[in-house]
């Protein structure tokens, strides 16, 4: 773990970009020049961020697929369940055969719809490591700027490519402003 | 044959014809937008936010009083009779319902159609979806007389073994309006979760900064979480798309199933959509419209939105009269004897006026002012026809429910429907409610996303560079002329 002479662990070098378009070329640099743990902040998702840090599709889709489908097979023990096995109940007279069966569609839809939503806002908590209460980058000052319209750029110290002269040079040169050390505590 | 003009005057015409407006006004900033959006919320409340908060906490307040009476006393104090079995609870709900409706077409089916200008008002739709919801809950949950029983309706094994019928379209309903209702308060909140950071980071007071940092989850708009949110967002406006369409069917569901000459019609479906779309974009419009003026927002809102969703409003009533043609046409080509007088009953029976002002005038003939682009464009009007809207659509529900049921099969059993002042009262209750929660949103919450409405400036665009001349401007900068 890497120490400032002060005794503070690091957590990343990082920098500011004065706009979008900045930080999605410096983007591209950092990602050409091989760095793996490395983010950029951003008020808002900047299109085409995605290639430019060599990240690729995200697999959230997995999880609300799995939610859909057990919303689907639930909804199903559910209304199947109790109709025809536990308790059948006549109703009216009504029919009470196989061409019913279209009946029970909609609150299938319903749940694998349910079911779908709660996988996609869980799973993004989930993937993203939220809620999290504390991060090492709230610690540089500048970045409370990054919920209004700053842009910025963090390699964190755990990479293997990491070295001080270097990170900083690469920073330099695409154009990065503010070029700090980041605390780990 | 004549050469193509490519004089550069002729150029410089068509591509100011082709140039798009700006979806954010006089050229303002992200910090511009910050400022001014999260200003709303962290400024003293104003004056007339006390004056209408008050008159909508006190109408909220005896609604409730009303509901409590209607629950200790019982349904005998609304005016509902035999025949008239339903009547302002059920209008009611399908009116609230239906009113949310236009909040998700915006934050779903316009964001999968990659309409950048919804982000301006996508998160105050939201909002009012979910308060339209919960009046709209409301009134079924009350309207079954014995309150305390409502947990009948939820799949609960319990050793009375009472299990509910789920080929009923009330039992749909009950899924249909619960689900709508979870998914909505998900989705909302996936989109507020970047713009509490911005509250979060912008706090001055410890309490303000614990609240918005609990609930920000700890978002710092890092672009490994950007990737899945858009994805869980995305994914979010793909199933609130087929589900907002599915609801206001089940709701019509209620009313087609039946046997009674008005209701039992296959047009129902889609005709009740366009319906809860075209009355929830009115209800959009009646909040905005003010909240536009009070804070000034007409950069951000502008009146280009406002020309979008005035066209929005002519295509879905025009959608609605041609719904109410065809139950015309249908009722007659049918040959049934009871469904031509039921349709016949609609417009020169008891409840004529009902027709004749709600539908044809606020819903059908009013938005077709909106041919024009200057009645687009006049504030004034625009507000007028919402209003007209609003009203009609209560109108229409009433129509279709208690026209239905007031004259069916039987002339002996035939009898009219007279509202209690209790009726009135938890309907005007219920609108206090909607517009208190909402009053209290545009205090607490921004009313715009923030996150979202910034990347509809063109300096969010990673391939983007500034033109020679042109400055953004930033906080205390030049204000919009007026």
């Amino acid at each position: 773990m890497m120490k400032t002479p002060f005794g503070h662990k690091v957590y990343a070098m990082a920098a500011e970009y004065p706009s979008a378009a900045a930080l999605y070329e410096a983007a591209k640099r950092v990602r050409d020049a091989g760095f793996r743990r490395w983010d950029v902040y951003s008020p808002f998702p900047i299109h085409g961020m995605d290639e430019a840090m060599g990240l690729g599709k995200s697999w959230l889709s997995g999880w609300v697929l799995f939610g859909g489908v057990s919303g689907l097979l639930t909804a199903a023990l559910v209304e199947f369940g109790p109709s025809w096995g536990l308790y059948p109940v006549n109703v009216h007279g009504k029919p009470w055969n196989f061409w019913t069966v279209p009946a029970f569609f909609p609150i299938m839809f319903e749940l694998t719809v349910l079911f779908g939503a709660f996988a996609s806002f869980f799973a993004m908590l989930g993937m993203n490591g939220l809620p999290r209460w504390y991060h090492p980058i709230f610690n540089w000052e500048r970045f409370s700027r990054v919920t209004n319209d700053g842009f910025f750029l963090a390699i964190e110290a755990r990479d293997p490519r990491f070295t001080e002269a270097g990170v900083r040079e690469l920073l330099e040169q695409t154009g990065g402003q503010h070029i700090t050390i980041v605390h780990e505590d | 044959m004549d050469a193509a003009p490519t004089a550069p005057e002729t150029i410089k015409e068509a591509e100011r014809q082709i140039a798009r407006v700006p979806l954010v006004l006089h050229r303002r900033n992200f910090s511009w937008l910050t400022e001014r959006i999260s200003g709303v919320v962290e400024q003293p409340a104003p004056r007339w936010w006390w004056v209408a908060f008050t008159i909508t906490g006190s109408a909220a307040t005896f609604g409730l009083f009303c509901i409590g009476y209607l629950i200790s006393t019982g349904v005998g104090t609304w005016g509902n009779n035999i025949p008239v079995g339903w009547a302002w609870g059920i209008t009611n709900f399908v009116f609230w319902i239906g009113i949310g409706h236009a909040g998700t077409l915006i934050s779903a089916i316009l964001f999968l159609l990659r309409q950048k200008w919804r982000t301006s008002i996508n998160r105050s739709a939201e909002a009012m979806t979910l308060f339209a919801v919960i009046c709209a809950a409301i009134f079924p949950g009350i309207h079954v007389g014995r309150f305390w029983m409502a947990w009948y309706l939820a799949p609960i094994p319990s050793n009375w073994a009472i299990w509910q019928n789920f080929r009923s379209a009330l039992m749909w309903d009950v899924f249909a309006v619960s689900t709508y209702f979870t998914v909505s308060v998900l989705f909302w909140y996936t989109g507020l979760i970047p713009d509490l950071a911005t509250l979060r980071d912008r706090a001055t007071t410890r309490v303000r900064k614990l609240l918005f940092g609990v609930f920000a989850c700890g978002w710092r708009g890092s672009n490994r979480n950007w990737r899945h949110y858009e994805m869980a967002y995305l994914l979010l406006a793909g199933l609130s798309t087929p589900l907002v369409l599915s609801v206001h069917s089940v709701v019509s569901f209620d009313f087609a199933t039946t046997i009674l000459p008005t209701w039992h019609t296959t047009i129902f479906p889609p005709y009740f959509v366009a319906g809860a779309i075209f009355g929830g974009f009115a209800m959009v419009l009646t909040l905005l419209l003010p909240c536009r003026a009070m804070f000034k927002l007409h950069d951000v809102i502008t009146a280009q939105h406002i020309d979008k969703m005035a066209k929005i409003i002519l295509l879905t009533g025009s959608f609605v009269g041609y719904a109410y043609t065809m139950e015309f046409f249908i009722a007659w080509y049918s040959g049934s004897s009871y469904e031509r007088f039921g349709s016949w009953n609609r417009v020169f029976g008891p409840y004529w006026w009902y027709w004749w002002f709600g539908m044809l005038f606020c819903n059908v003939l009013s938005p077709q002012l909106f041919w024009f682009r200057w009645c687009r464009r006049n504030v004034l009007v625009v507000f007028f026809v919402a209003m007209c809207v609003n009203a009609g659509m209560w109108f229409e529900r009433f129509i279709i429910i208690v026209g239905g049921l007031h004259r069916d099969f039987l002339p002996s059993s035939w009898r009219m429907f007279h509202p209690t002042w209790v009726d009135i009262w938890t309907y005007i209750g219920t609108l206090g409610i909607f517009t208190s929660l909402f009053l209290l949103f545009v205090r607490f919450l921004p009313m715009i996303a923030m996150s979202e409405v910034k990347t509809a400036v063109p300096e969010a665009d990673p391939h983007y560079t500034t033109p020679p001349g042109i400055q953004s401007v930033s906080p205390g900068g030049k204000e919009r002329p007026r």
